[in-house]
């Protein structure tokens, strides 16, 4: 099954994109023309299903999820995903289309993410009211002290459409649509000189650890997700899809690289074991726990960052892009969910909200735990299977009657 | 979260067939109530120096509990876990005279509550204060490094005046999972225990812990005082054990 964003990818394309599609390397980049880079939608899939667990209570599934093995989690690898997605889908926009249609095909996206958003937010608040008129748990009465933003519902629900009030689990979208906002101008930059893109990246990164910039939030706090330090793996994302990683490739099968991968991903499973084994705590050095401690997921801390490259490097060497498997039936759960990300991303998190229902009107155990875990990522893969193959047929009829691939059907995949 | 993790590989290493079926039968009330913590939990590098010197002394232990609702049970003072705390304490240290006393500060943030400590100690010189924090900042969502500035000016302050500190932190509340953000102040108080070498009562990770045993079902909606008195019981039996632990006192004390 093709989605449409398969259609986009093998129209030809012009000029410089061209030749960079034609040398492709074997690692990660510009998927030569006529063939969809399966790996980045199964491990974008791979990220959903691994954000919706960690949205859920835990269960014996949330063992299986990454973070418990290392600094780094699927948001990294969501981000990276669709900022490398991102900017191969507008940037041949941007250079078949030009930058003001490109532009505005982005404008669109975010438009579109923005309505998710608060899609959600609307079901959010429909479950907390539910919770705050039926719930008298003598034992959490100070909890639900969290009800009180309900009392002034003109201040929360506008700071909600400005994006300022997000309630937990509803930080990702909020990142990227900023991220996503800012893309016509990265991929502008990018378009000129790349490298001169990537460094802005990264020196925007070192000021706001240094100057400690933030987005703040309402009622206080800040954004959980600083898009300022964020956008580094979102525009690293774009970088290695602009042609970065074809030029990292010697440097990303050397198997210095690959030793030094290994071992920073030992270090941080050994690290992240003594956080679950409290008597392996005495084994850490004090020094290095002063040093290293608290590893910053807001600002997205270097380590968390150097955990996601270590696995991103070892991922690539390990599973060539012809691997057969990737075209195994029992992957493409995943690849489907990976395509349509925005859609299954939004399910995913509804999909939390109704577990935590489910899981607070029935009592169960540990069994129905997994149990909805389970449920709710087959919903997700069914949903994406639907969404695919609607898709394909109305791409079918479109293309009957001549207008094929339209602006949303480019983005209609990321 | 860490701690999640944990249960989880407990899970899958130990109990992989036994725990959903315990999860199910849940003991009846009239039996007592079942609350194993796993030692790991109730243990402690950190250490209790002036709590082991007036116990060694015959001195009078005098504890403060300074906390925010969550440090009570309705209006029943004597079933929360502070004075439940007092009276296993008692038990076990029959030779030494125990007090607690509580002291709340309700809907107030870490830097409201620290503001106090000054004038709070100087009143009432407790050789040990266990301050219970986080819930407040957390539901505020107060900016977490403020939140672990404020615990760690607080717990130098109640240093200073001359006590031994013990950090209790949030509730482990899976009802409001989805609307209080917890991890990152889970996290800081964990740094600012381990930054000043402070025992840390992992409260949320002992009621998770009960939770996914099945010794609770913290998942329903309304369970009456009923449940919240023996949660809080078993709260106060498992923090005599841990204070016990970090002040070192072996068997020899407690008689």
């Amino acid at each position: 099954m093709t989605s449409i964003a398969d259609r986009v990818a093998e129209r030809p394309i012009a000029g410089a994109a061209d030749a960079t599609a034609r040398a492709a390397a074997p690692a990660i980049s510009f998927p030569a023309v006529g063939e969809r880079e399966l790996r980045l939608d199964l491990f974008r899939g791979l990220a959903l299903w691994l954000i919706f667990i960690d949205h859920l209570p835990p269960n014996i599934l949330t063992w299986f999820t990454i973070r418990n093995y290392g600094f780094s989690d699927a948001t990294e690898i969501f981000i990276f995903i669709s900022g490398y997605t991102a900017a191969f889908v507008y940037g041949r926009a941007m250079l078949e289309s030009g930058v003001v249609v490109a532009t505005a095909r982005v404008l669109r996206r975010v438009w579109q993410i923005y309505v998710a958003h608060v899609f959600l937010f609307t079901i959010f608040l429909a479950e907390i009211s539910y919770v705050a008129t039926s719930f008298e748990n003598p034992l959490y009465t100070e909890e639900m002290g969290i009800m009180d933003f309900l009392k002034q519902p003109d201040v929360t629900i506008v700071q909600a459409l400005l994006l300022r009030f997000r309630p937990v689990n509803m930080d990702v979208l909020p990142l990227y649509i900023v991220l996503m906002l800012f893309l016509p101008v990265i991929l502008w930059l990018m378009k000129w000189k790349a490298d001169v893109a990537l460094g802005l990246s990264v020196a925007l990164y070192a000021l706001t650890w240094h100057y400690d910039w933030y987005l703040s939030a309402y009622p206080n706090g800040y954004w959980a997700f600083n898009p300022l330090a964020w956008q580094l793996l979102f525009v690293f994302g774009a970088w290695c899809a602009l042609g970065g990683a074809r030029r990292m490739a010697r440097i990303l099968s050397s198997p210095v690289t690959l030793w030094i991968c290994g071992a920073y991903l030992f270090f941080s499973f050994c690290v992240t074991m003594t956080w679950y084994f409290p008597q392996l705590n005495h084994l850490m050095p004090r020094r290095l726990e002063q040093w290293m401690y608290p590893i910053d997921k807001t600002d997205l801390d270097v380590l968390r960052f150097a955990h996601f490259l270590a696995l991103a490097a070892i991922t690539v060497r390990f599973l060539p892009k012809g691997w057969p498997g990737l075209r195994s039936p029992w992957l493409r759960p995943l690849i489907l969910c990976g395509q349509h990300s925005l859609e299954i991303f939004c399910l995913g998190v509804f999909l939390a909200f109704a577990g935590h229902f489910v899981l607070a009107e029935i009592s169960g155990g540990a069994a129905l735990h997994a149990l909805i875990s389970i449920c709710g990522i087959v919903i997700m893969s069914a949903m994406a299977w639907v969404i695919s193959w609607y898709k394909h047929s109305a791409d079918k009829n479109a293309s009957r009657k001549g207008t094929i691939g339209n602006a949303d059907m480019a983005g209609g995949s990321l | 979260m860490r701690s999640r993790a944990f249960l989880g590989l407990i899970v899958l290493i130990g109990c992989l067939a036994a725990t959903p079926l315990h999860a199910e039968d849940n003991p009846p009330s009239d039996k007592p109530q079942s609350c194993e913590v796993p030692a790991s939990l109730l243990s402690t590098e950190s250490a209790l120096p002036k709590v082991a010197d007036a116990v060694k002394d015959g001195h009078a232990l005098n504890i403060l509990v300074i906390g925010s609702r969550s440090s009570t049970v309705g209006t029943s003072e004597a079933s929360a876990y502070p004075a439940r705390l007092q009276a296993m304490l008692r038990e076990r240290l029959p030779s030494t005279t125990v007090n607690v006393s509580v002291e709340l500060q309700v809907k107030k943030t870490a830097e409201e509550a620290a503001a106090s400590f000054v004038k709070l100690l100087e009143d009432k010189q407790p050789t040990l204060v266990i301050w219970q924090t986080g819930t407040v900042d957390a539901i505020r969502s107060i900016d977490p490094d403020e939140f672990r500035s404020a615990v760690d000016e607080g717990v130098v302050a109640l240093q200073k005046a001359g006590a031994d500190v013990v950090l209790m932190n949030l509730q482990y509340s899976p009802r409001t999972e989805t609307m209080i953000s917890v991890p990152p102040y889970l996290d800081n108080m964990r740094v600012v225990a381990q930054e000043h070498d402070v025992p840390l009562f992992d409260r949320f990770a002992i009621m998770q812990q009960w939770n996914d045993q099945g010794d609770f079902d913290l998942f329903s909606a309304s369970h009456g005082l009923e449940l919240a008195k023996r949660v809080h019981d078993c709260l106060g039996r498992a923090l005599s054990k841990f204070v016990i632990d970090a002040a070192h006192l072996g068997p020899a004390q407690q008689n």
